[in-house]
């Protein structure tokens, strides 16, 4: 008997036919999208939209080393940042913050990074709340093929700090090779295409989700309390996995920055290279994401917070090497700790060079975006939530300005996170629970 | 030890599916649409639901369409401890969207070789009279019978004609009936139905204000608990009689589980979470310094671990504290290379990876598990082996206690200062940090026991020194001295706190919920009676399968009433 078998996912043999009939979809020029500055515009004339990126590194930076000692424009970058310097106008950096613990036990390498991510310092390193990305996602109401995209550069999938809701947090990818697949894999249209034709095969999937998602209601109705938000949240997950389908079957609108990035061989790991070769390809397949109109949020951490990170013949990791190294007294700090902090800054600034690398008509998409740079402790040796280290990266299309030095007094870290909710345009009064709740952005970075 | 994996491997490649076709009776469809029409309401609420591991998914999905169906990937990735166990955790998450993505596309892979054509005719009772167009009767029983396992419980009608539907309108859109038929079976495998085990409840008849899982629920826990999969044919069958809610039938229930070989799977799965076997997932043993310490000596360490655990507990139904100083285990070539023993090498060249049974001679510092490469790597830096970490591993995965976090301004700079003469060994260097006020506390509960263990660095590698210097592996146990591992393991064995741990373990892993103060009273003194009686694995997994409170729901996991 002939094979008449036909792998579903096969879309070369359904593409093209839909019952039969084919659907061929023509595009406009794309030198029609830009303005006659040459500003990038989205296929219906407004403005690209802004995104938003988190990038964590976990156990701080050398306290007394990293402070600018001005405040505002034209501040000098010190030693321990000066990696920092070609990104240095498009940079806010912010001191003197501080994480409340309200009297609530320390959990060493989390209430700081958690604090700052929702707002909330829990009693219980077991509990988690919905993470501040959630609210500027709610806001941008996206259209996109994934609601966010993130990634952990140690092959943790658990170090990340982005949640959906109160249910835990959401695991990151780990692997370069799965996310390139995820996003240029099946169902990827590529926007600056000139034919475009609706795969029917993802037309059945979606509305396979779409029925699944119809036993919402009655589920919820028999659930208790606690169990709903659990629920709630997996259905949630649902729409957006049949959102990513919908997107897949929409004609994708033209972005002419949109490019394929190339994937290089990966080897994952803790060694500081393997976490430098991870980062890198994930900052290129991040940034492409982003240009190519796949997602407008995205989280990278380098490591968990108990950072891992590993110098070459070194017997103690990074987090380890915090509390083990002693102070030079010449020289008055870690030297190994300082070496560390100084390679993840460095790290950063690869980030957000691969963003302002892309061009998006005379800006870049740095420029629509802003990078929300946190980590766990002012200093990791004491687990002090004093002085944390914050920077931001990119005026998120012009609401933020950018090479400002904020020099705060004691104030809850909570207030950078509150400033760029503002800069996405959440209207919101306050954020944050107890001493971590703010009222008042930094409105000197405010455009 | 063949002869059982193949009977295993046997059940599982024919799938429980393609064994049973079960044409389903009517009894089971009306007890569907009973509780549909009345249940709901009142009697049989959903009370709550618990994540289904990768393993678990990975074991439904072989049991209930054969081992040959592969299953190219993980749904979730990650998960939490908690009360000691990631099963309890799992009762705690839900699904992210990159999570359901996943899963999605798992689906629709296992889905296309389910249906595949040289598989169909074996799950497919019917055959379609046109393969372009829906075949309404033959979709509906595949649907029926494929729910049933799926959903570990029948489908009601409404549920059937939906999942109909789905064939349907994907028949019409691809014109091919097959493809209907994934569609159904994706819409299905993404359901939470199937991604979570979704437990009903109904009124307990001897104590009408609480409530107890149903038949169904009831064919879940156990097999979950003692299988690690889903119910098999036998047992849902037991469900639709509702023999599982009545002492007698669901006993022979458990008798007959008890004496599956696959008894096993459940025994792993549940050491594999005791033990933290997910730290295996992010262990990262330097092997620049450790290079014996190669990937494959990594996956060897782990089921070498569990092989001991499983012949010493099953086959040779030892009590559980032998497993702490028993001196059998099982070695292949880069094991023994690593542990410094000779065995017969008998592998073939492309050959599997040969087990050989091994027994270390008396007074051999490799004594139990505490001396296996799976415990010494897990608990130890990348690069340093840690005492500190050994000893808080037996004092929070064996003992059950719990260690506080570390005070904010802690400064173990001296724990690294191998440059300075006086403290060329960890236990110096530690020494010195026990005399910390700050630290004391805590270190001296768990550093004594991790120093014991220092004869063995990072990579599980015996050695005798450090830095030069000889490694002094004595300490106190509970009061008593000990000079050496060997000792510590006897002392360790004789601990009440170590049996009592095993049993509430795995009790909160059977339930996925700490225990309430009726269970923690029926635990102690099941604890005692074991002690005295022998505390084997059969007997514990028996006790727990029988108590009533096994299947109550607690109040605080009911339903707000409608």
């Amino acid at each position: 008997m002939k094979n008449k078998h036909r792998k579903i996912s096969r879309r070369t043999l359904l593409r093209g036919t839909l019952n039969g009939s084919a659907i061929v979809l023509g595009l406009p020029i794309l030198d029609s999208f830009l303005n006659d500055n040459g500003t990038a515009f989205a296929a219906d004339g407004a403005a690209l939209p802004p995104c938003f990126g988190s990038w964590f590194w976990g156990l701080g930076l050398t306290p007394d080393r990293w402070e600018p000692k001005t405040t505002g424009r034209g501040f000098v970058l010190p030693e321990h940042i000066a990696s920092l310097k070609p990104i240095k106008e498009k940079l806010n950096i912010y001191s003197g913050l501080q994480v409340f613990l309200d009297g609530k036990v320390n959990q060493n390498h989390m209430s700081g990074a958690q604090g700052q991510m929702t707002g909330i310092v829990t009693k219980t390193s077991a509990e988690y709340d919905e993470s501040f990305d959630a609210i500027i996602d709610k806001q941008l109401g996206a259209n996109v093929r994934f609601r966010s995209l993130e990634v952990a550069c140690d092959g943790n999938a658990s170090s990340g700090w982005s949640a959906r809701g109160s249910n835990g947090k959401t695991p990151y990818q780990i692997s370069p090779l799965d996310l390139y697949t995820r996003i240029y894999g099946g169902g990827f249209q590529d926007p600056n295409q000139t034919e475009f034709i609706p795969d029917p095969e993802v037309m059945v999937r979606r509305s396979v989700l779409s029925a699944v998602t119809e036993q919402r209601q009655q589920l919820l109705k028999s659930v208790s309390s606690d169990d709903r938000s659990r629920l709630d949240e997996y259905f949630t997950s649902l729409r957006d996995v049949e959102q990513k389908l919908a997107f897949e079957l929409d004609r994708p609108a033209p972005l002419p920055a949109c490019s394929v990035p190339s994937l290089e061989s990966e080897d994952i790991g803790t060694m500081v290279s393997q976490v430098q070769n991870t980062h890198r390809q994930f900052a290129q397949l991040l940034a492409h994401a982003l240009a190519c109109g796949q997602t407008r949020i995205f989280h990278v951490t380098l490591g968990n917070a108990f950072s891992t990170l590993r110098l070459p013949g070194e017997p103690s990791a990074y987090h380890a090497l915090t509390h083990e190294e002693p102070i030079d007294t010449a020289l008055g700090y870690q030297p190994k700790v300082k070496q560390l902090a100084e390679q993840c800054m460095g790290f950063f600034v690869e980030l957000v060079q691969a963003m302002d690398a892309i061009q998006e008509g005379e800006g870049t998409l740095l420029d629509r975006s802003v990078v929300f740079a946190f980590t766990d402790h002012g200093e990791a040796r004491l687990h002090s939530m004093k002085n944390m280290p914050v920077f931001t990266a990119g005026s998120a299309g012009g609401r933020l300005k950018t090479g400002i030095h904020v020099a705060a007094e004691g104030d809850a870290a909570t207030r950078v996170g509150f400033t760029l909710q503002k800069a996405f345009g959440v209207v919101s009064n306050r954020w944050g629970t107890e001493s971590n709740e703010v009222t008042q952005p930094f409105s000197e970075v405010l455009a | 030890m063949k002869q059982r994996i193949s009977r295993i491997k046997q059940l599982r490649a024919t799938g429980l599916l393609a064994m049973m076709l079960i044409c389903l009776s009517p009894n089971i469809l009306n007890a569907a649409e009973n509780n549909e029409r009345n249940g709901s309401k009142k009697n049989n609420k959903e009370v709550t639901f618990v994540r289904l591991s990768s393993d678990q998914y990975r074991n439904a999905i072989h049991d209930i369409f054969g081992e040959s169906i592969l299953v190219r990937g993980n749904g979730s990735s990650s998960g939490v401890r908690e009360a000691g166990l990631m099963a309890v955790g799992e009762r705690r998450l839900t699904l992210s969207a990159s999570e359901v993505e996943s899963y999605e596309l798992l689906a629709l892979d296992i889905a296309n070789q389910v249906l595949h054509p040289s598989r169909r005719r074996t799950l497919l009772q019917c055959t379609p009279q046109n393969e372009k167009t829906l075949d309404n009767e033959c979709a509906a029983q595949f649907i029926t019978t494929v729910g049933l396992h799926l959903f570990r419980r029948p489908l009601s009608k409404n549920e059937i004609d939906a999942y109909v539907e789905i064939a349907r309108s994907a028949t019409e859109s691809l014109g091919d009936f097959f493809f209907g038929l994934q569609a159904a079976l994706v819409g299905m495998m993404v359901s939470p139905d199937f991604l979570f085990r979704i437990e009903r409840s109904v009124p307990n008849p001897e104590s009408p204000s609480t409530r107890q899982l149903d038949t169904w629920s009831r064919a879940s826990r156990l097999s979950f608990f003692l299988w690690d999969t889903t119910p098999s044919p036998a047992l849902l069958e037991a469900a639709r009689s509702g023999e599982l809610m009545f002492d007698e039938g669901l006993n022979q229930q458990i008798e007959r589980m008890m004496t599956s070989p696959r008894i096993e799977d459940g025994l792993r799965a549940f050491f594999a979470d005791m033990l933290a076997f997910d730290r295996f997932d992010t262990l990262d043993i330097d092997s620049n310094l450790y290079p014996r310490f190669t990937k494959n000596v990594e996956d060897e360490a782990r089921e070498q671990t569990l092989l001991t655990i499983a012949d010493q507990l099953l086959n040779k139904k030892a009590d559980y504290r032998d497993l702490f100083d028993s001196r059998q285990t099982f070695l292949t070539p880069a094991l023994a290379a690593l542990y410094g023993v000779p065995i017969p090498i008998r592998q073939e060249l492309g050959g599997k990876v040969p087990w050989v049974p091994y027994e270390y001679p008396e007074n051999h510092a490799r004594v139990g598990l505490l001396s296996q490469v799976t415990f010494l790597s897990l608990f130890s830096h990348p690069g340093a082996s840690s005492p500190t970490l050994r000893g808080k591993a037996v004092r929070e995965h064996l003992l059950c206690q719990i260690i506080p976090p570390p005070p904010p301004d802690v400064d173990f700079s001296l724990v690294r200062d191998t440059d300075n003469p006086n403290f060329k060994t960890v236990r110096d260097r530690l020494t010195e940090h026990r005399n910390n006020p700050t630290c004391s506390g805590c270190h001296t509960l768990m550093d004594p026991i991790g120093l014991a263990l220092e004869v063995f660095d990072a990579s599980g590698v015996y050695r005798t020194t450090e830095n030069g210097a000889d490694i002094d592996t004595s300490g106190q146990w509970a009061g008593q001295d000990y000079t050496d591992v060997n000792e510590l393991a006897a002392l360790l064995k004789d601990d009440p706190t170590l049996t009592s741990c095993l049993v509430h373990r795995a009790y909160n892993y059977g339930t996925a919920r700490a225990s309430t103060p009726t269970e923690v009273q029926w635990l102690n003194t099941t604890h005692t009676q074991l002690r005295n009686e022998g505390v084997r694995w059969r007997e514990l997994m028996q006790r727990i399968s029988r108590n009533p409170d096994f299947y109550t729901v607690p109040e605080s996991s009911m339903a707000e009433e409608q």
